[in-house]
């Protein structure tokens, strides 16, 4: 211990010592002056203040503000507020809750699931905090209540906004819905901004841009009585409405989308190539959001999350498929960009494809062969074997370091809660996620888009769009005006061949896809006055044994293929991209091809404003 | 009188003495008087979140780590303490500048470092580092303190005070430069020069009026001076605490009964404005039960001072005593309407974590430097 440092002087004690006795002295001096002070606003003025107190009738309450509304591109309401009346109770003010809650329900029906959510809210809150019992009172129970009001201290009848979506289940997936606002959810947020208010973007656009559309909260200063009921407002400072949103999405156009596709579940995106737009992103099955927004109980919500369909999910950006011969068009260009095969150059298919010491067979769909096949019969026959050689050629790496600069295996950047990135597998792929290394089989399943390969119905008609621009990337959007996000920029570069003819050569074959007379969509190209670019698909869901036939009536039907099909049109300056894709349809041709040319038809030949879309 | 146990109780005390003294390093005196303001606290706190009890909960923890802060504290020797003087202070002041620089805000301030696990506020760090440093400063050199030394050792508090004003937290800003005067004042200096700072501090204050505070600021001087000039906005606050405390009258209304509290007149009641509470609660009685209790606590702080055994601990136990007196006068200054708004919680009454665990440290420093002492006299 170094004792020598510690110094401790007689002289220094002294002085310190004297100083703490002063401070001691000045410290119950300033104790005497709060005493003072508070014993006279406690006696002398006590009688001042309880007064004011008994009377104190001011108090700062919050004001939500009122969500933006959000517009399709033709200005047609998609999502705005009503207003409706909620019944909510101060506990504290109550002696017996339950007693209250059977009155209440003998006069105006409270479910079970209503008293097990106030509960739970009531769990949540603090002493003398209004809590929610019913979100939307009919007149007649507003009536009731009113008459009944001096039976029911404690109990209020509040008008609130609620969301309203007009088109109910149409686009549910891309407006998503707004909900009672969680703790967790408040917890990563300022609290500030939710005061007053219980709603919160849950899903889709909502969510999304929920800082745009909530606005600004408000304050009022409130007169209240001696039991702090309010009973005017002296002073408001106006809460400041949220944004209005204007999506490039049409309205019309999306419930045609939806009901192209029927029962079966799958999704259509339909974009335009030019600048990214998403003209309509739909998934099946839906839901109503308006259910939600109201207020479901968690038994529905339940019920409605753990459906086997999924109608909650959003497939279109969600959803991720093995994209099969969606693929051939640029792998097609991939091939020839760098340099594995000529456009011109023929390979014999005899239904049948081997490799060198595999024992495994790979086969073309038609069972006896295409004959000798160039690129363009490749594509608008959807010859596999031409693509096995192709993928054989290429090499598993070179092939994803082409597919990932036409954007498979990543992310579209549709700022849209829930996307999934897709798979576009390479050797280091394999290696980092399944620790296994590559085998030489892989690259031809590769080849035909099946494989570990997954895509995105967005992504696909992302990549379909760079197609149709010669390969000018897009960012998919939603919001017309402005962008999602200014600072989101395509998430490729454009992508450049020596040999610019070679686009055409790949459009030439796709719009014989639909066009020539051997094309696999040749059924949906009658009766246009413009020409489709398009390419089938069908991707197989269950493996199917070596040397057994795929017979679409003996599987179950979850089991058969996923049907796709893209397309651009028109064909000579595309200014619509539609990507469909069906889950278990079958065939590309015959389900997922007509939904297509359903979603076309309507928007070339729609009218200026697009109405006769929407009804 | 003369009980017939008598002998066996001193017995008994003398082995709970020792126990807590030298076992645990624990002033017995100064733990039963936190220990009491604690519970109190508690209480009040309960009926201010009108009686829920899971913030009470999360208020036990914080008191736990606090507690354990202290147990910490108090195990680390005063001579360790004057020896990581300068690097703690210098850290401080790293600290205080990344805040500025990189630091997480919150309500308009930046005031927090993310350290993954939790958010830490360095100017908690020197509500701590600035008194030990200047009671380093000060005992290095002989008595009595030299102009030029008392002119070092205003600098060395004005710089950590001038960032965290910055920041700005003029609350925390007030209480770091009263640590930093207040171990300056036991030191020693001279009447003379004490009468000049204030004067210059005088003098400052149309300076800083001027370029050194911001609006916010600005306005709670101003509604101090007037709170009726802007009675539903920033005179709110004041106007309802007097009103909280005024109508308590001599008795209070009660505990959970208190109208302002629990009809959320009053705001910030678990924070700033607890005393509020408490005073229309538990009225005069309790108002002056607790600032006796306050009172004992700094007198026990400067017993411990005027029994330290070498210069630094001396003026580092009257500084951190005179910093916990100042912190009390000013929240209850403020709340009463005899300060300004400085924003201040109530120590360990009020809602919050960090100050509270600065504060139980403080005291576990306290208890350091008290039992430490017979170790070296012997």
């Amino acid at each position: 211990m170094d004792l020598g440092t510690l110094r401790n002087t007689p002289e220094e004690r002294r002085v310190v010592r004297r100083r703490l006795l002063i401070a001691g002295v000045i410290g119950a001096l300033l104790c005497l002056l709060l005493a003072t002070r508070i014993a006279y606003l406690q006696t002398a003025r006590h009688d001042h203040f309880a007064a004011q107190s008994q009377d104190n009738r001011v108090r700062i309450a919050s004001v939500a503000p009122t969500r933006g509304i959000i517009h399709d591109r033709n200005a047609r309401v998609l999502a705005d507020n009503q207003s409706a009346f909620r019944l909510t109770i101060v506990p504290e003010r109550v002696d017996d809750l339950n007693a209250l809650l059977d009155q209440l329900d003998d006069l105006i029906d409270v479910s079970a699931a209503e008293r097990a959510a106030f509960h739970d809210a009531r769990e949540r809150s603090r002493g003398f905090q209004a809590i929610p019992l019913k979100r939307q009172l009919s007149e007649a129970a507003v009536a009731r209540i009113a008459v009944n009001r001096h039976r029911f201290p404690g109990v209020e009848v509040q008008p609130h906004l609620i969301r309203r979506y007009p088109y109910g289940s149409v686009a549910a997936h891309v407006i998503g819905y707004v909900g009672r606002i969680s703790e967790a959810e408040l917890s990563e947020r300022s609290r500030r901004d939710y005061r007053g208010s219980s709603v919160i973007g849950k899903t889709g656009l909502e969510k999304a841009h929920e800082s745009r559309l909530r606005g600004e909260m408000g304050s009022e200063r409130v007169e209240t009585n001696a039991l702090g009921r309010p009973v005017d407002v002296i002073e408001r400072d106006p809460p400041t409405p949220g944004e209005d949103l204007t999506l490039t999405l049409d309205i019309g156009l999306q419930r045609i989308a939806e009901e192209s596709l029927g029962d079966f579940r799958g999704a259509i995106v339909a974009m335009d190539p030019r600048n990214g737009a998403i003209l309509a992103l739909a998934s099946q099955p839906g839901f109503d959001p308006n259910a939600i927004s109201a207020g479901l109980d968690r038994e529905a919500f339940e019920t409605l999350s753990r459906d086997p369909d999924q109608p909650l999910y959003n497939r279109a950006i969600s959803g991720r498929y093995p994209p099969g011969s969606l693929i051939k068009p640029f792998l097609g260009i991939a091939g020839v960009a760098s340099g594995a095969i000529d456009a011109d150059e023929e390979i014999f298919s005899d239904g049948t494809y081997r490799l060198p010491n595999v024992s495994r067979v790979w086969r073309d769909w038609k069972r006896e062969g295409h004959g000798e096949v160039d690129l363009h019969k490749a594509i608008t026959e959807s010859v596999d074997s031409y693509y096995y050689e192709l993928a054989r050629r290429m090499g598993i790496d070179r092939m994803h370091a082409w597919m990932t600069r036409f954007g498979f295996g990543i992310d579209s950047g549709l700022a849209l809660p829930g996307e999934r990135q897709g798979i576009m597998p390479s050797r280091e792929w394999k290696a980092r996620t399944l620790g296994e290394s590559w085998y030489p089989g892989e690259t031809i399943n590769t080849g035909i888009g099946q494989g570990f390969t997954l895509s995105t119905p967005i992504q696909l008609a992302t990549s379909t769009a760079m197609l149709a621009n010669r390969g000018a990337p897009v960012v998919p959007h939603l919001l017309a005006g402005r962008p999602d996000n200014a600072d989101v920029q395509p998430r490729v570069e454009p992508v450049r061949i020596d040999d610019e003819t070679l686009w055409q050569t790949s459009i030439d074959a796709m719009v014989d896809v639909v066009h020539g007379d051997n094309g696999t969509a040749r059924a949906i190209g009658n009766d246009l006055d413009y020409r489709i670019a398009g390419k089938t698909g069908t991707a197989q869901v269950v493996g199917i044994p070596q040397g057994e036939e795929y017979d679409e009536d003996t599987l179950p039907a979850r089991h058969r293929d996923h049907a796709l099909f893209t397309a651009f049109a028109p064909a000579a300056s595309p200014r619509l991209v539609v990507t469909v894709l069906v889950e278990n349809g079958s065939s590309g041709s015959t389900t997922a091809a007509p939904m297509a040319r359903r979603v076309i038809e309507a928007w070339m030949n729609r009218g200026e404003d697009g109405s006769e879309l929407a009804r | 009188m003369n009980w017939p146990d008598n002998g066996v109780n001193a017995v008994a005390r003398r082995a709970t003495g020792s126990l807590l003294q030298r076992g645990l390093h624990l002033d017995g005196v100064l733990l039963g008087l936190v220990a009491l303001l604690s519970g109190l606290g508690v209480i009040i706190l309960y009926s201010a979140f009108g009686a829920r009890i899971e913030p009470i909960q999360s208020h036990l923890v914080r008191l736990g780590v606090g507690a354990g802060g202290m147990l910490v504290a108090a195990q680390i020797p005063p001579w360790q303490l004057r020896r990581i003087a300068p690097w703690l202070f210098g850290l401080g002041v790293i600290l205080l500048v990344a805040v500025l620089v990189v630091g997480e805000s919150g309500g308009g301030a930046r005031r927090w470092l993310d350290l993954g696990i939790a958010g830490f506020q360095p100017s908690e760090l020197m509500k701590l580092a600035v008194p030990i440093m200047v009671a380093w400063v000060i005992a290095r050199a002989s008595m009595p303190v030299s102009l030029a030394r008392a002119a070092a050792t205003l600098l060395i508090i004005a710089v950590p005070v001038g960032l965290i004003g910055r920041q700005p937290d003029l609350g925390t800003a007030v209480l770091v430069a009263a640590s930093g005067a207040g171990v300056l004042f036991l030191g020693g200096i001279g009447w003379r020069l004490i009468a000049a700072l204030t004067a210059l501090v005088a003098a400052a204050v149309p300076l800083l009026w001027q370029f050194g505070m911001q609006d916010y600021q600005r306005e709670r001087v101003l509604t101090f001076l007037d709170p009726t000039r802007d009675p539903l906005g920033a005179g709110y606050n004041i106007i309802q605490s007097q009103i909280a405390i005024g109508s308590g009258g001599i008795h209070g209304k009660g505990w959970l009964n208190g109208t302002q509290a629990h009809l959320e007149f009053i705001p910030e009641r678990h924070t700033d404005f607890v005393f509020a509470v408490m005073a229309e609660e538990f009225g005069l009685v309790g108002v002056i039960g607790l600032l006796l209790l306050y009172l004992l606590i700094m007198l026990r702080g400067l017993w411990i001072a005027h029994e330290a055994q070498d210069h630094f601990s001396r003026l580092l136990a009257g500084g951190l005593a005179l910093t916990f007196f100042v912190y009390c006068f000013v929240n209850v200054g403020m709340v009463s309407g005899l300060l300004p708004v400085v924003g201040l919680p109530l120590p360990l009454i009020s809602y919050g974590g960090s100050a509270m665990v600065t504060l139980l440290v403080g005291f576990g420093i306290l208890m350091s430097i008290h039992t430490h002492r017979r170790m070296w006299s012997s």
